[in-house]
């Protein structure tokens, strides 16, 4: 399937999601899928297509012929139960599962129509386009300054860039630079727990990717810390592609454009807008994931 | 009734016997820690008590001690040339020690590939730091006295002694290096740093701290070792200062050891002393190892808080 007809799959379904009635919806709790249903009628390549993507750690299968294209400029979230898959996937675009040396992986996943796992892919350039932001919080012990401009340096970029311009441009994104102005002397260690992932996205966005990964990034915060991370990922949606593990599927409905369910085996079950998955999913392994009859 | 059939468990009972083991178990605790400690004490206190006897009783010049070079003159011998001796040793078993033990406890901890040989060369590294100090004087008599010519001078002390603690630097490397958090590693992967970037500016900063410690530990075992460099050959009396690494020399240890031989009562005298300027020297280096480890510790730069 080319590109272009999924885009127009995609823009086609968005209309018909937003005239769904609110009746139709099968979780009781109020969610809101508003802004995914707004985002997503504008039209949108693809950024990240997997096909027949099989993941094996070792004699286990954690990734089971998945075939999914995330559209760019959109929040997607990857939601299942523990070990479905979800954060292997997500490590599988950015080849961080090259660094465990058990992982062996199947089937093709392009990034930009590139096949990340061709030869001739280095996946030291590959993460220099797809930043990625991880469950705890794991700042550098460094002060924030150099946190927020350790990727720059490390790609080489620090010399051709106007450096304290670039720190407060990505602490600005990432909501932080009112709280730590006065302090980017101080180690990033000494922030709270959410301050600490934000620190992240702003190390992450520093270097202007085109994607941002984000692997259960408030999964380890407080609930105010944790609603400051979504709204924030509403707003980086504008300037990047935003693809997100969670474990909340609250959370996932809140922030998402489109939702990917895996489930245990590694399969992925079912991939479409957001609305549709928590108000009308077609398959009923789905259903009764959202509705919390096992999971 | 009932209330009295209730409370019997806590009345009428004879725990005397399971206290009296108790206070026994937790006695026999505090004799061993205590054990150690004295006998630290009773040395320490020795030494001192002999050092200030023969300073009294000789009448022991402490700047002519503390700057002048051994004599075969007990009245005119000082402990100056093998002190700076032994800081030659420090310096060139630093510099020679460190930079192999820390580039192999990369290597192993983030290069090697996890196989039977690599576990084969890390259990072995603890039997290696156990070898006898002697084995690697001799040794480096053999190949760096004798067959490679060098003679008897400082950098073949050092060579000896920096055989001696690679091991025991090694070893403290790669605890260091493992207790960085994997966490931040792929924090700096996933920044796009290649492996040098990531080890160079995350991991090393994080456990250089406690590469230190260990270095300055070992280091302090090194400054006193005598066996190795007597093999290795030094001056009875070190009569004149070093000039470098290539000249010959007797370090404190070794210049101690000679005088305690000596038939003049007074060079036994200076022996004491120089113990004494020994254990200076090995306080202040423990000093800065937990000086080191304790500012580690204070600003939080060891493992993530959360």
């Amino acid at each position: 399937m080319s590109s272009n007809t999924s885009n127009e799959r995609l823009a086609d379904e968005s209309t018909t999601e937003t005239d769904g009635t609110p009746n139709d919806a099968i979780i009781e709790t109020a969610i809101s899928v508003d802004r995914g249903a707004s985002r997503a009628t504008g039209r949108t390549e693809t950024i990240v297509r997997a096909e027949g993507l099989d993941v094996y750690y070792g004699d286990d299968q954690a990734l089971d012929d998945v075939t999914i294209e995330i559209p760019e400029h959109r929040v997607t979230a990857m939601i299942g139960p523990s070990g479905c898959g979800k954060s292997t996937f997500l490590r599988s675009i950015n080849r961080m599962n090259d660094r465990i040396s058990a992982a062996r992986v199947d089937g093709d996943l392009y990034f930009r129509e590139k096949n990340v796992y061709d030869d001739d892919v280095d996946p030291v350039a590959l993460r220099r386009t797809i930043g990625q932001v991880f469950q705890s919080p794991n700042p550098f012990p460094k002060s924030i300054y150099d946190n927020v401009a350790y990727g720059l340096r490390v790609q080489g970029k620090a010399d051709e860039v106007d450096l304290d311009a670039a720190v407060e441009r990505a602490l600005r994104g990432a909501a932080l630079w009112d709280e730590v102005e006065d302090q980017l002397d101080e180690s990033g260690l000494d922030l709270s727990g959410g301050q600490q992932q934000r620190l992240c996205i702003a190390r992450a966005i520093a270097t202007d990717p085109e994607v941002i990964l984000m692997d259960e990034p408030t999964s380890a915060l407080d609930p105010v810390a944790a609603s400051k991370i979504e709204d924030l990922i509403d707003e980086l949606v504008d300037d990047y592609t935003v693809i997100i593990v969670t474990h909340n599927m609250q959370q996932a409905a809140r922030i998402s454009d489109k939702t990917a369910v895996f489930l245990t085996g590694g399969e992925l079950v079912e991939f479409d807008d957001t609305a549709t998955i928590f108000e009308d999913p077609d398959d009923d392994r789905v259903e009764d994931y959202i509705t919390g009859k096992f999971g | 009734m009932s209330t009295k059939r209730e409370t019997d468990f806590l009345e009428d009972v004879d725990r005397s016997r399971e206290k009296l083991l108790n206070r026994v178990f937790y006695g026999t605790l505090v004799v061993a820690s205590l054990f150690g400690l004295v006998m630290l004490i009773l040395l320490i206190a020795d030494v001192v008590w002999e050092a200030y006897q023969a300073f009294v009783t000789f009448d022991i010049d402490l700047g002519n001690f503390l700057t002048a070079t051994s004599s075969s003159r007990a009245e005119r011998a000082g402990f100056g040339a093998s002190i700076l001796a032994s800081l030659w040793l420090m310096a060139l078993t630093a510099v020679l020690a460190f930079f192999i033990a820390v580039g192999c406890a990369i290597y192993l901890v983030e290069y090697a590939p996890e196989n039977r040989v690599t576990r084969l060369i890390e259990a072995n590294l603890a039997n290696l730091a156990g070898v006898p100090s002697i084995v690697y004087g001799l040794l480096v008599l053999a190949l760096i006295v004798n067959d490679a010519g060098l003679g008897s001078v400082i950098l073949a002390g050092a060579i000896a002694l920096a055989l001696l603690i690679v091991p025991i630097i090694i070893v403290a490397s790669i605890e260091s290096i493992r207790a960085v958090p994997s966490s931040v590693r792929d924090g700096s992967y996933a920044m796009g740093a290649t492996k040098w970037q990531t080890i160079r500016q995350v991991v090393l900063p994080q456990a250089m701290p406690g590469i230190l410690t260990g270095t300055i530990l070992a280091l302090a075992r090194a400054i006193g070792e005598t066996a190795p460099l007597i093999m290795v050959g030094t001056m009875l009396h070190a009569t004149r200062y070093p000039s470098g690494p290539l000249s010959s020399f007797s370090a404190m240890p070794t210049q101690i050891y000679n005088w305690t031989y000596q038939a003049d009562r007074m060079f036994n005298g200076l022996a004491a002393l120089g113990i004494v300027a020994l254990l200076v020297f090995l306080v202040g280096m423990y000093a800065l190892a937990g000086y080191l480890r304790k500012r580690y510790e204070t600003d939080g730069g060891s493992i993530s808080n959360v």
